[in-house]
């Protein structure tokens, strides 16, 4: 009881904070950084201008009628209760107000649709709760977690503010990496629930739902770092799942994606030696956090129902089940996604032998590349 | 036994708990809803209060996730199956038969089980917070599939639908057959009170959208246990399906909550603005109207899924029609009030409230309706902030100004007029407080349930807050000022307001058990719309 009390005083007091220093206050849309983005944000002032004047004459007239038309004030009350008239003028005017909003729309509408002409083409599949990407002309396939410090600040406990980090649940460990001035294709898919891909920048958000494929563009005209969220809801992870999009240059665009495959094929090569148990701890736990902790905690306690807990189960210390455990990883089991596309054989080696010694699961079991590899059919 | 002895028992009111449990009397199974749904609006609220403490400040410092994600769930579930529409069907219970001079309501044994079945199903549904993985923690449009991913609680989930579904249906045909059938002499159809036609169009939606909710969940439920795949695309199917069948539902749902809130708004503003409705047909058709369009907009709720363009610009068009009735209504309303000779008693207040911030609520839904802006509102906190307005200051506000205005005749005494208006001005800045901030968090990129945001959403989520809790300490007043009343004060007098006009203020206050046992005789001015 008094932990509870204490907490309510520390946020009442944490509470005077964020109105002093933090001084952002975002009235209205973005106007972002697409040709359509600026689109839609004068299509919504146009509309936001016309219920503001709506609503001034006709809640004017009411509080002019409040004022005047008061019984305190002596007035009799008027008989009149029809007019044909009147109800035809307020029918016809609101009429003729929304056919001049659905015409701009219907162009705006018309002009957002056009996907054709696209120079580049990128995926984006949703997952709970990441992000994939994958370039389909360059051949190049990215994850995007939620970046570390965030992971850190987001846990519930007292010693964490969020305050202390600007992009707060706005960070990824892989941004998007987009060309300007290039009309890019954007794919929107599942892997398990629906998804919704959204950076307000760009002017748009779509659904991305397991099975179909939405399509959708973009051209940025404006190097620089885009922020936005999954925006259908996903379950428990939903709020922690950004979407960062960093715009740069065609050259740029184009090193960055020779640098990344190198990358790529250098980590995997590195993956598959033999590893000292230090190591493979070390990399296990990083591999942890950004892959495993949404579900089954920092602490490997899991939710209780829904997530299962990895401290003292069966699979993650029990000799027999080794086998068992690796394949989970790779293959899935029912909630848990299959994790052998997205990790490879030395993350999945370490990740394994990282929740098979952390948590208490003192096995002191150890597994490299080699033995995931195995498993591989 | 006599046939004399069972007409004297007949006569007085049965007394103790098997008043209640077996009652047949539309008052006190009218009683009976509108506590019950005053109780829900209480735990509803609370889970309001848990969801708004949780966003008080950036960073998760009560609930985990999963929770809190549960709690936007079940709050919405409890608000409108619990709260709303039972406290609609309470009022129709009670006012109907009293308005149009009917003894009862035409199907009184039908009428008890509507109510008593609904208190299991919300035991149900609240007993799945306490079951192995948790509450219903999908949102409550229960989109597969994530839907599917829910524990024990599932069937649970399904079975509280269907119960509650069955519910309202049931006491939407009671609705429409005492309408259609016991209208006292001389009461034609277009002399009926508004509420009483805003409630039959309303009964007419729920026949008609309700089954079709049923059957969505019912789909969800073989998905889920019998291999079907209605909405898996593994298998064949479709999840967006389901979002098509839910909102078909859902739409016309926002007008069973909103229907009869048009109804007491225009009872009690010709009342206290003493000078008859104004435009007494146009607003049965507009009603009508705005019933009929309900059932082509469903999918202005997606327009993110992807549909091809022509169904977009479709239910563009069709949803942006909506508010030319809607917009006739407010000018009636307005015109109502023109030239009158007002006063402003709690249930005026409230009305008036009711008018200026539903219309609010139905500019922002213009501006939802444009479907090339709504890719940026969509499933934001601007989302949140228009259905907040007109479910909350809309249909929350109406039902209250409707608590006021008929609780004397309900209980026999005047409530406290000064607390009442305390409560009002409480509520209304409370309210604005908490739901207009969240319009500039939509704009600004808040996306909507979600526990937990980034620091420049911050400031705006602490106002919101402070609303919250400000409005959910407000409404204890309200049942202080309900109990109050129900205990005694001033005397009520059969017609309580000076310029109330209808059936049910020519009976006592408070109303006798029976009332209308002959049909009234209705003179020329009570039939003045």
């Amino acid at each position: 009881m008094t932990s509870i009390y204490k907490k309510i005083l520390q946020v009442l007091f944490l509470a005077t904070l964020p109105l002093t220093v933090l001084a952002d206050w975002g009235l209205n849309m973005r106007e972002g950084v697409t040709p359509i983005s600026q689109k839609v944000y004068d299509m919504h002032m146009v509309s936001l201008w016309v219920v503001t004047i709506i609503g001034i004459v006709v809640f004017g007239i009411m509080f002019w009628s409040i004022f005047h038309h008061r019984k305190s004030r002596g007035v009799k009350p008027a008989k009149f209760s029809h007019s044909t008239t009147v109800e035809i003028i307020w029918t016809a005017i609101p009429l003729l107000i929304i056919i001049g909003l659905a015409i701009p729309a219907t162009k705006l509408l018309i002009e957002m649709d056009d996907t054709s002409d696209t120079a580049l083409t990128v995926k984006a599949v949703g997952y709970q709760w990441k992000w994939k990407y994958e370039y389909l002309e360059d051949d190049l396939t990215i994850y995007s977690n939620l970046d570390e410090k965030s992971v850190e600040l987001s846990q519930r406990v007292d010693s964490v503010n969020p305050m202390e980090h600007p992009d707060y649940l706005l960070d990824v460990d892989e941004p998007l990496v987009l060309p300007t001035n290039t009309k890019i294709r954007i794919l929107t898919t599942a892997n398990d629930v629906i998804h919704a891909w959204w950076v307000p920048d760009l002017g748009w958000k779509r659904d991305a739902i397991p099975g179909f494929i939405n399509d959708n563009w973009t051209m940025i005209n404006e190097p620089g770092t885009y922020r936005g969220q999954c925006a259908e809801i996903c379950g428990k992870g939903h709020g922690y799942m950004p979407i960062v999009v960093k715009a740069v240059s065609m050259d740029e665009y184009k090193t960055w994606v020779a640098e990344k495959k190198q990358e790529q094929v250098a980590a995997a090569e590195a993956s598959s030696k033999e590893m000292s148990m230090e190591e493979l701890m070390t990399k296990g736990e990083a591999v942890y956090k950004a892959n495993c902790l949404a579900c089954h905690q920092a602490n490997g306690e899991g939710v209780q129902g829904v997530f299962p807990a990895i401290a003292g189960s069966q699979l993650a210390t029990k000799p027999e089940n080794l086998q068992a455990h690796i394949t989970q990883i790779i293959y899935g089991k029912n909630l848990m996604p299959a994790f052998g596309e997205q990790l490879n054989d030395g993350d999945i080696a370490s990740v394994v032998t990282y929740t098979r010694n952390a948590f208490g699961n003192d096995t002191g079991d150890v597994v490299q590349a080699a033995d995931v590899a195995a498993e591989r059919k | 036994m006599s046939t004399v002895a069972h007409e004297h028992d007949h006569h007085h009111a049965p007394t103790g708990l098997k008043r209640w449990i077996f009652s047949t009397n539309h008052k006190d199974i009218g009683t009976l809803y509108l506590i019950f749904s005053l109780m829900m609006f209480f735990i509803g609220g609370a889970m309001a209060m848990i969801i708004r403490a949780e966003l008080f400040q950036p960073g998760l410092q009560f609930v985990d996730p999963q929770f809190y994600n549960s709690m936007v769930t079940v709050h919405a579930l409890i608000m409108i199956f619990g709260a709303v529409m039972p406290a609609g069907v309470g009022l129709a219970n009670w006012m109907i038969p009293l308005m149009i001079g009917a003894p009862d309501m035409a199907l009184p044994r039908m009428n008890n089980m509507s109510f008593w079945i609904l208190p299991f199903g919300f035991a149900l549904l609240i007993s799945t917070l306490f079951m192995n993985g948790g509450g219903p923690a999908g949102g409550w449009t229960m989109y597969p599939p994530l839907v599917l991913q829910l524990g024990d609680a599932f069937p649970f989930l399904i079975f509280t639908v269907h119960i509650l579904g069955v519910s309202s249906i049931m006491g939407a045909i009671n609705i429409i057959a005492t309408v259609f059938n016991m209208r006292a002499p001389g009461m034609t159809l277009m002399k009926m009170p508004l509420f009483v036609w805003t409630w039959v169009i309303t009964a007419f939606l729920l026949i008609a959208s309700l089954p079709v909710l049923a059957g969505a969940v019912t789909m969800l439920l073989t998905d889920k246990y019998f291999g079907t795949s209605f909405f898996n695309a593994a298998g064949g199917g479709d999840p967006v399906l389901f979002q098509h069948i839910f909102w078909f539902f859902g739409h016309p749902e926002v007008y069973i909550l909103a229907l009869p809130a048009f109804g007491i708004v225009s009872t009690i503003i010709p009342t206290f603005a003493r000078k008859p409705l104004f435009g007494y047909a146009s607003m049965v058709y507009a009603t009508a109207s705005i019933a009929i369009l309900s059932f082509f907009v469903w999918a202005h709720h997606m327009f993110t899924v992807g549909m091809p363009i022509k169904g977009e610009l479709f239910f563009m068009y069709a949803t942006m029609l909506i508010a030319v009735p809607t917009g006739v209504k407010v000018f009636n309303w307005m015109a109502t009030m023109w030239r009158g000779a007002m006063t402003f008693e709690a249930p005026m207040l409230f009305s008036i409230a009711f008018v200026i911030l539903f219309t609010i609520g139905g500019f922002s839904g213009l501006m939802l309706g444009i479907t090339p802006v709504d890719f940026q509102y969509h499933d934001t906190y601007f989302v949140v902030a228009h259905f907040h307005y007109v479910l909350l200051t809309g249909a929350v506000f109406s039902l209250m100004a409707a608590a006021y205005y008929w609780l004397p005749k309900w209980t026999g005494y005047m409530y406290d007029e000064k607390l009442a208006k305390i409560h009002f001005w409480l509520s209304t800045i409370a309210a604005n407080v908490l739901f207009f901030p969240q319009h500039f968090l939509g704009l600004a990129g808040m996306p909507r349930r979600i526990p937990d945001y980034n620091i420049v959403f911050a400031d705006f989520n602490m106002i919101s807050s402070i609303g919250g809790f400000a409005y959910g300490i407000s409404q204890l007043l309200f049942v202080y000022i309900v109990i109050k009343c129900a205990l005694g004060g001033k005397k009520a007098k059969a017609q309580a307001w000076e310029g109330a006009k209808g059936l049910e203020w020519t009976v006592p206050s408070p109303a006798p058990f029976h009332t209308f046992e002959t049909p009234p005789k209705l003179t020329k001015s009570m039939l003045e719309n």
